[in-house]
């Protein structure tokens, strides 16, 4: 299943290498134009005649670590490579370097702590990892300086439509764009697959310098906070409920008007959907918007639990709406009916 | 003056939702202008054509359009409004004022009952329209409607104290520059621009579009006139302020010996500005394409942010003037 | 001009983020004789350029920073005193006990007071005196001092350049004007010969306060390759091994997203056969270097990045080992000359 393998590539910012590799395999026997900029993004484009172009923005790029140096007993150090609260790295399994050798985080057992120790997190020189070598040299046969780290989780079912998984964010995004470019859209269509978003949306900017579409739609993952000691409207968006339409984040206010049409277009064909309700986190969406005089932008997002940690997890029927809803706006844009024109 | 600062600062119109200030601002500056155009962004951008523009570039005027507010994230089960801040909006400001929405309806904001004030935080704050719940509440409300501040302007004598002077004086400071301009060698674009408190957004893309040989933005700043205020040396009836620095922009000194120049030759009355936290479109237009020459009049202002932010009359006059006396002059570059 | 007179003479020249134009001065002046054009645009940076044998490909950029960390006045209140405005970050424990220089109408010297300890309260010697504590005395009043200077002038700390030996020196803004000395070092090397593609050396311009100087110079230049030039943490006590870098072990190469993995391979490819010492600075999240601006310009571009090892960073009294910016000046020439096409198309090949 295509979501399966392609959040299992290992890929943090600035190593997508892998991920490239996999994205272009798939797409390889399709009738498109790929290409590749300096910074990393790659770009598939369809093309069927004088429409509107499009292009929707995913980020290959996973929250990881990265191997900072190496400690005289053969354990490494290292260092979060995009944002991840270290409290959840503890008893973990990751995969270090390209190879996706076995790497354990490891800390100082509970009986060798004082009581008042328990109460504060791991700072992040208390943490190591173990690659199972009993020195540095030995270390340094299997990993090197700069190699990346990525959590071990394997992406499986387990419920009937919840699967669990790492690197959601933003693997399901690619995914659907996949899915999307193979159904041969009615309108242009450029799938952008960006790098570094998480390390401060580097890629997306370029991305839309080299572009240039009429339209951007970014699809990305969000957080989804429906769970226990957690207020209902500190939520943000919930699990099942559909796609998030963003309103509003860090770096990015949503034109209502084209928000507008998406609502109309999803409630239309019975697609199930839910607004983003929080200001927190930046995306994609928030360079792209401001490229040279502007570029119409909407921001579409999954919601994952418990993202950017270990395990996150997602509803599939989300990740199928999501697809059906993009589908419906290129059909839009394709009959005249999509706004495009319109200001804020 | 009064009668144009009082339409503009009690219209509505926050960050990404400035229609209704767009309408009002075309009104006032249609018949001075040879061009109107809005952007995608929503810059309202009005064009002065120059006497002498062909062998030279065009000046950016900018002030923003927008004012901060309260975006509306949750409306519970007894019809309380929860909402996330749209622009810098600090929590000890908002408490016990009044806001109202788009809809009109209006509604006061406070905050759940805390055992230590250091505690308070926007999540812990919601809006009371007095609906009886959720359904009543959804009448006036839908989730993503931004809420501003509910305040009359009022005048204070020599000063002048509203909702969102900051930046609607600006507004109207290149307002009054377009009627009171006798001539302009350039070719100057007054751009009311949109989205500046959440990031210098409309200025970015309008400077790039535009592409100015100069850039001058017209914004609030703050004051070290207050009780144990911070240590700055801008006052209120110091007259228009010229900024050395801030945030987003340390002022060339090309541009700033400019502006001074032109102060000191018309007897314009001045203090200049060095601000720790805060930008302005300035900033943005500064760093567009390769580089633009930028500069800044700031307005000073006390409360900044508040309901009740409050200008010296005097030193929206000179801001005018000495606004005017730099179109006047031929730019070169 | 020879290496160490060029580093001393930026060192000691003035020139805080926004008002670099004594230090671009003379930059531009040592430069014109090295390089086939020297300009300097709208913000400030100063952008040498040498032709290259083929011109048709898009140029590599190089560039260092040439703005020092310092202060602006904000107020001169009524006995005299001046407060200041941090430009860039300093931290203020390094104040108490400095000499200043305020570059107004004319040089005034103003020393940050300390207050005595006897006229301390215990509990006052166990916490650091906040910025907005700090005032700086002139030993003037008022009116006269206003005569002088005024709100807004540049303040920088009061240092000259000194050496401990042959090598190593101590001064102030090291960071990065060591880079724009190993800029400085290339164009030498690459006096009388002709690098592959078209190079723009770029002494960029606050960088200090947001690399801006290197947003917009990237911009204008549309470069296809991007080497910016800075400065690491040089080891020192209570300094995590993994994050700094040694002194007199040649330029760190950078690792990490902001470094495409091609030019780093050809970096190390150079420094191995030329016999120029390098190591590794990994970094997981850098914003903080020009090489971060330059990357995200236009259509992107490929990055690396060079550290010089620097230690005390953002003091008045950093120190550096001038072999490491021969060495560094050395690489980038190197780079330069040894640049070809197949490097290039390899950037962008799929």
């Amino acid at each position: 299943m295509l979501i399966k393998e392609l959040t299992q590539v290992p890929g943090i910012a600035g190593r997508e290498g892998q991920v490239r590799k996999f994205i272009k395999e798939q797409l390889s026997s399709e009738p498109l134009d790929l290409s590749l900029d300096s910074m990393g993004n790659m770009y598939a484009r369809h093309t069927v005649g004088e429409t509107p172009l499009v292009m929707l923005a995913s980020h290959m790029d996973e929250v990881g670590f990265m191997v900072m140096g190496f400690d005289p007993s053969g354990l490494l150090k290292f260092a979060p490579v995009g944002g991840i609260d270290l409290r959840v790295v503890v008893g973990k399994k990751v995969h270090v370097g390209e190879e996706k050798a076995l790497g354990i985080v490891g800390a100082k057992p509970i009986h060798l702590q004082k009581p008042r120790e328990r109460n504060k997190p791991f700072s992040r020189q208390e943490l190591f990892i173990d690659i199972g070598a009993s020195s540095e040299e030995e270390a340094k046969r299997k990993v090197k300086i700069g190699d990346q780290i990525t959590f071990a989780t394997k992406t499986e079912f387990i419920s009937e439509r919840v699967m669990k998984g790492k690197a959601f964010d933003d693997r399901a995004g690619c995914t659907a764009i996949i899915e999307i470019l193979k159904s041969k859209p009615p309108v242009n269509l450029c799938g952008a697959f960006t790098v570094q978003e998480e390390v401060g949306l580097r890629g997306a900017g370029v991305a839309a310098h080299n572009v240039k579409p009429n339209l951007a739609i970014v699809l990305e993952g969000t957080t989804a906070s429906d769970v226990p000691e957690t207020p209902e409207h500190r939520y943000s968006t919930s699990m099942g409920h559909g796609p998030a339409i963003t309103l509003m984040d860090r770096s990015f206010l949503a034109n209502q008007n084209l928000n507008q049409r998406v609502i109309e277009l999803a409630e239309k064909q019975g697609i199930k959907y839910q607004m983003r309700r929080t200001n927190i986190g930046g995306t994609d969406a928030g360079r792209i918007h401001l490229v040279e005089e502007g570029i119409p932008t909407i921001g579409l997002s999954l919601p994952c639990r418990y993202i950017h940690s270990p395990v996150s997890l997602l509803n599939i029927d989300d990740l199928k709406n999501m697809i059906d809803l993009v589908k419906a706006i290129l059909k839009d844009i394709a009959e005249g009916g999509f706004p495009l024109g319109k200001t804020y | 003056m009064e009668k144009l600062i009082k339409k503009l600062t009690e219209t509505y119109g926050p960050s990404g939702r400035e229609d209704k200030i767009r309408e009002v601002i075309k009104t006032e500056v249609e018949g001075l202008a040879d061009e109107i155009r809005t952007d995608y962004l929503g810059n309202l951008i009005v064009l002065k054509k120059g006497s002498a523009s062909e062998d030279t570039k065009p000046i950016m005027l900018a002030a923003h359009m927008d004012e901060i507010g309260l975006m509306i994230t949750h409306v519970d089960k007894e019809g309380f409004l929860r909402f996330t801040n749209v622009g810098g909006v600090a929590p000890s400001r908002l408490v016990g004022t009044r806001v109202v929405l788009p809809s009109g309806q209006k509604g006061h904001v406070f905050h759940e009952p805390l055992k230590d004030l250091k505690e308070l935080d926007l999540e812990k704050m919601y809006i009371d329209i007095g609906a009886k719940d959720q359904e009543e509440a959804k009448k006036h409300v839908t989730i993503g409607d931004i809420a501003v501040y509910d305040q009359n302007l009022v005048n204070l004598g020599n000063r002048l104290m509203a909702k969102a002077m900051d930046d609607r004086i600006g507004c109207a400071v290149l307002i009054m520059a377009l009627q009171e301009m006798k001539n302009n060698p350039n070719d100057v674009y007054f751009v009311f621009t949109s989205q500046e408190e959440v990031g210098l957004r409309g200025a970015r893309t309008s400077a790039y579009g535009l592409n100015p040989g100069l850039g001058i933005a017209v914004d609030v700043t703050m004051t070290g006139d207050t009780p144990e205020a911070k240590k700055m040396d801008v006052k209120l009836g110091g007259g228009a302020a010229i900024k050395v620095k801030d945030s987003s922009m340390i002022t060339s000194p090309l541009v700033k010996d400019k502006m001074v120049e032109i102060a000191e030759k018309e007897n314009i009355k001045y203090q200049l500005e060095v601000l720790s936290r805060g930008g302005t479109d300035a900033g943005a237009i500064n760093l567009t394409r390769e580089g633009i020459l930028a500069g800044c009049i700031s307005i000073p202002c006390r409360y900044v942010h508040s309901p009740g932010e409050m200008v010296d009359s005097g030193d929206v006059e000179a801001a005018v003037k000495l606004l005017v006396k730099i179109i006047e002059e031929k730019v070169e570059f | 001009m020879d290496l160490k007179q060029f580093l001393a003479n930026l060192s000691n020249a003035p020139g805080i983020s926004g008002l670099e134009r004594e230090v671009s001065e003379k930059i531009v002046s040592a430069w014109q004789e090295l390089a086939d054009e020297v300009n300097v645009d709208t913000l400030g940076n100063v952008i040498a350029w040498k032709k290259g044998k083929d011109s048709k490909q898009p140029p590599i950029m190089v560039a260092a920073h040439q703005d020092e960390i310092g202060f602006l006045v904000s107020e001169i209140d009524k006995e005299g005193f001046i407060r200041l405005e941090p430009i860039g970050g300093i931290d203020p424990r390094l104040l108490p006990g400095q000499e200043v220089v305020i570059w107004g109408k004319e040089r005034v010297i103003g020393i940050v007071g300390a207050r005595p300890p006897h006229l301390q309260k215990p509990e006052e010697k166990e916490k650091a005196i906040p910025l907005d504590k700090i005032f700086v005395d002139c030993g003037e009043k008022k009116e006269k001092l206003q005569k002088k200077i005024k709100v807004g002038d540049p303040v920088t700390f009061n240092q000259e350049l000194e050496w401990f030996n042959e090598n190593i020196c101590t001064g102030k803004s090291l960071d990065d004007r060591a880079g724009v000395a190993a800029l400085h070092q290339a164009l030498i090397e690459l006096k009388d010969l002709k690098p592959e593609f078209d190079v723009a050396f770029v002494a960029t311009v606050q960088e200090e306060v947001g690399i801006r100087g290197a947003i917009t110079s990237s911009f204008a230049i549309k470069p296809g390759i991007g080497i910016a030039v800075d400065v690491g943490f040089a080891q020192r006590p209570g300094q995590e091994k993994e994050h700094s870098i040694e002194a007199n072990k040649g330029p760190a190469l950078g690792i990490g997203p902001h470094v495409h993995p091609d030019i780093l391979a050809r970096l190390q490819k150079i420094s191995g056969e030329n016999d120029i010492p390098t190591q590794f600075e990994p970094s997981p999240h850098p914003g903080g270097t020009d090489a971060y601006a330059i990357q995200m310009s236009r259509n992107g571009v490929a990055t690396a990045l060079l550290s010089i090892p620097l230690a005390n960073m953002h003091s008045p009294l950093e120190v550096i080992d001038i072999r490491d910016v021969r060495r560094t000046g050395k690489l980038i020439a190197q780079f330069c000359i040894q640049a070809d096409v197949e490097l290039v198309e390899g950037l962008t090949c799929l």
